[in-house]
This record gives C-alpha cells, structure tokens and sequence, in this order.
C-alpha cells in the first residue's frame, strides 16, 4: 500500500495495531482540515503488525499527550521533506490539563481556574495521580 | 523555609522527632514558650465545623503568646460570595503569618499553600490528610510507651474511609518493628492502594482480621476510629455498619495491662464512657496532646525555636 510522501507533517509509526483510531480520535484530527492518513496492520518487523498515522500539514503535538497516551511510538516530524525529528516520547512527569481529575471530592471539582495537574507516581504500572486529592487517573481508553 | 505542611510523609522521621521532642520540652518548661510567638498572628480558616481541631490550634498559637484570626464556617467568609482558595490564601497573606484550614474538599490546603506567601498547614481535607493529627497520634504514642518502634498496633473500625488510619499507617511504618493488625468489617477495610503503596511497598508486617475480641490480647496500640456518617452515600449502610465495633470492658478483659487506647475524636458508639476511667484510656490526654505538638509545628514553621 502506498500513501504519498509528506513535505511539511508529523509521522506516528509504530502504534500497537489497531489502536491507530483511538490516537486518531484522541488527536482530534477528524476536526483537521489537513490531509491524514490512517494506515491499519502495516507490517513491521519489530513489531509484527502496526498502525501508523500520517498528517501533511504544521499541527502542534503535545508529545507529552502522546507520551501518556501511547509511550513507545515513534514521532517523525518532517519539514520541507527532510526529517528534522524523530523521538520516542516518555511517560512525561507530570500532565498538566491533559486528563481531568473524576473525584467529586477533589477541589479541581469546584475551584475556578485550576489547572487539572497529574504527577507519576509509578512508571512501570503507568500510574499518574492528582496532586490535590491523590486518586488514580483513569488510562485513556485502550492504551 | 519549609513552605507548611500538607501531608504527614512531607516530614522525615527526623524531623517528626524534633517535633515531638521540642512539644515534650514545652510540656516540661511552658513558661519558655509563652512568648515566642509575641506579634504573630495565626489565621484559622475552617470551611467546615470543627471544634478539637480548631480550638486546639487557636489554644496552641495563643500559649505561644500569638493572637488568632479567621472563620469557623465557609458561609461567614467570602466563600458565601464564590471566592477561590487561591484568592483567600492571597488575601489572608496579607493579615496574618501563618495558616491553618480545614476544607471539605480534598487537595484545598494544597492549593492556599501554592498561593500564600505564609506558611499552611493542613487542619484536615475531607477524607484525604490531616497531618497533625498524625502527630498527635505519634506524640501520644511516644508518651505512653517511650519508643515508636517494635509494637503491634490494631487500627480498628473503619479504615476505608478514616483518614486518620492512613496517615498514621504510612508515619508508623517508617519506624522498625512494628506489626499492624487491621480490624474491620469487609464493607469498610482498607482500601488496595493503601496496602500497595505503603504496607507492600514498605514490606510492612500486617494481618487483616474482622474480630477485635481475638486479637485483643496481642495489642500494645488500640487505635479506635469513628464510622463516619458523612462518607457514606447510603444511609442504611450506615446504619447497618456503624454500632459494628464497640470496645467494652468484656472486650478489654483479655488486653495488656499496659495498652494504650487512642481515639482521634470524635466518638459515637465505639467507645462506651464506661471505659474513660480506665488507665489504658489515652484518647482525653491525645486531645491535649494535639495542642502541645501544633504548638511546635507553629514554631517550627515560624522559625522562632
């Protein structure tokens, strides 16, 4: 299967195959005016089967985001043709205003203009908690 | 400067034993400590009904000669008018040198303590932390038995929902030697992060159990807590589980002659008035306790030790 080269876009490879939609929804990119293409159970010799998401235009990734919601994928970014990164983004430290705090109990329930902050507490279970009232962050959906 | 105190595990074991030496010290000579705090003014921000709490705070600030300040219920303040946490730590910074809330909401005192430019401390966040009361507890632990370590301590009642439980749990087992037995019924045991995060973690030695009268007998530490009525969502489960473990003098046959009661207060039915006037009743002198250790906390933080 071939899908045109990117001039100005970002490449997500390796995504654990058939996760590529949830990414895809969790993006937002359905709301991108911008050419995407979601290629499903690519081969891949690491891996086996793959997804990858390709999107042609300027888009600002939150590579933290991408880091909590699928650590371990590639991110090529590519400008005026040429690859200028390529990164595996890590379980970041801390996310702020990527996941919301669910515990009615918490004061981000009520407290205007706080910010929804989550610390690692555990790297190898992935668990992040909220830094006011400490409850676990529900894992994005699949992930 | 330590910027307060929020939770109990923010102090090391160090520290937490400076803390209870220079509260036995005031105990021993008060009169060196009648004026430490002359001109310094603690605000008490209680958005919820408290009365050991807030009263042992206010007695500890003015025995140190300080004055006091604040609200004892969100609807006297400017919360009635939607004020933030954030806004009122910034303003009360501008009245007073120290802080101490209590709020419903869980991580509140967090958030005055990123805002304030004085010192919070932490009086209790819903069901989540109240670090002096850890304290307390561990003064009063400290007093009776002269050590922290090497005991068997029954946490008994309902340990899903007591804050109290938790937080001494975690400030226990960072001394050596102690064994924990958990005591309540299955509705109300203590929650799976508990255990992971800080009995496995720690390779803390426990055992959880459903009848106290069996495992009376092995207890240096009875530490009772109160069914809370406000954690439940169900009143019939309340009802059903609140009268679950009452400690009579029956019960109390079989105890050590030197084990120490402790209850953080308030009680309901758990512990019968009949058992106050038994020695091993420690839970009037944990009240006064209380003050005794906020007095040095409050020194501590004011950096006028």
């Amino acid at each position: 299967m071939r899908i045109g080269t990117i001039v100005n876009g970002v490449v997500l490879d390796h995504i654990p195959a058939g996760r590529g939609m949830e990414l895809y929804r969790y993006l937002k990119l359905d709301s991108l005016e911008y050419e995407v293409a979601l290629i499903k159970n690519a081969p891949s010799v690491k891996m086996g089967r793959k997804d990858i998401l390709k999107v042609s235009g300027d888009i600002d990734l939150n590579l933290d985001v991408l880091g909590y919601i699928a650590p371990g994928i590639t991110v090529n970014i590519i400008k005026n043709s040429k690859l200028i990164i390529k990164t595996h983004p890590k379980l970041p430290d801390k996310l702020v205003d990527v996941i919301r705090c669910n515990n009615p109990r918490c004061i981000t329930s009520c407290e205007r203009e706080l910010s929804h902050v989550f610390k690692l507490t555990d790297a190898e279970s992935r668990t992040y908690r909220c830094i006011y009232c400490e409850t676990k962050a529900e894992r994005a959906k699949g992930f | 400067m330590r910027r307060g105190l929020i939770d109990i595990l923010e102090l090391s074991v160090e520290e937490i034993d400076e803390l209870i030496a220079c509260a036995e010290d005031i105990i021993a000579n008060p009169e060196k400590y009648a004026d430490k705090c002359r001109g310094k003014k603690l605000a008490t921000l209680f958005y919820e009904p408290s009365t050991r709490t807030r009263l042992s705070f206010e007695a500890a600030m003015l025995e140190l000669g300080g004055s006091v300040l604040g609200f004892s219920e969100a609807q006297s303040s400017s919360v009635a008018k939607g004020e933030t946490v954030a806004d009122t730590a910034k303003t009360v910074s501008c009245f007073a040198d120290i802080i101490a809330m209590r709020h419903p909401k869980e991580g509140a005192p967090l958030v005055a303590a990123m805002n304030a430019s004085i010192p919070v401390i932490n009086a209790g966040d819903g069901g989540h932390n109240h670090p002096t009361q850890t304290l307390t507890d561990l003064l009063t632990i400290k007093r009776e038995k002269r050590r922290l370590g090497n005991m068997t301590i029954g946490l008994c009642g309902d340990l899903k929902f007591g804050r109290t439980v938790h937080s001494l749990l975690a400030a226990m087992s960072r001394y050596e030697g102690n064994h924990f037995i958990l005591i309540s019924p299955d509705e109300l045991k203590i929650p799976e992060y508990v255990k992971v995060e800080i009995l496995d973690t720690g390779n803390v030695s426990y055992i959880e159990t459903d009848g106290l009268k069996q495992v009376i007998p092995e207890l240096d530490i009875l530490y009772m807590t109160r069914v809370q009525r406000e954690r439940f969502i169900s009143e019939a489960d309340y009802v059903r589980l609140k009268d679950t473990y009452i400690l009579t003098p029956d019960k109390l046959k079989d105890a050590k002659p030197d084990l120490s009661i402790l209850h953080p207060l308030p009680r309901m039915n758990e512990i019968p008035a009949v058992i106050d006037s038994d020695p091993r009743a420690c839970y009037f002198k944990q009240v006064l306790n209380g003050k005794y250790i906020r007095m040095a906390l409050i020194l501590k933080l004011l950096e006028v030790v």
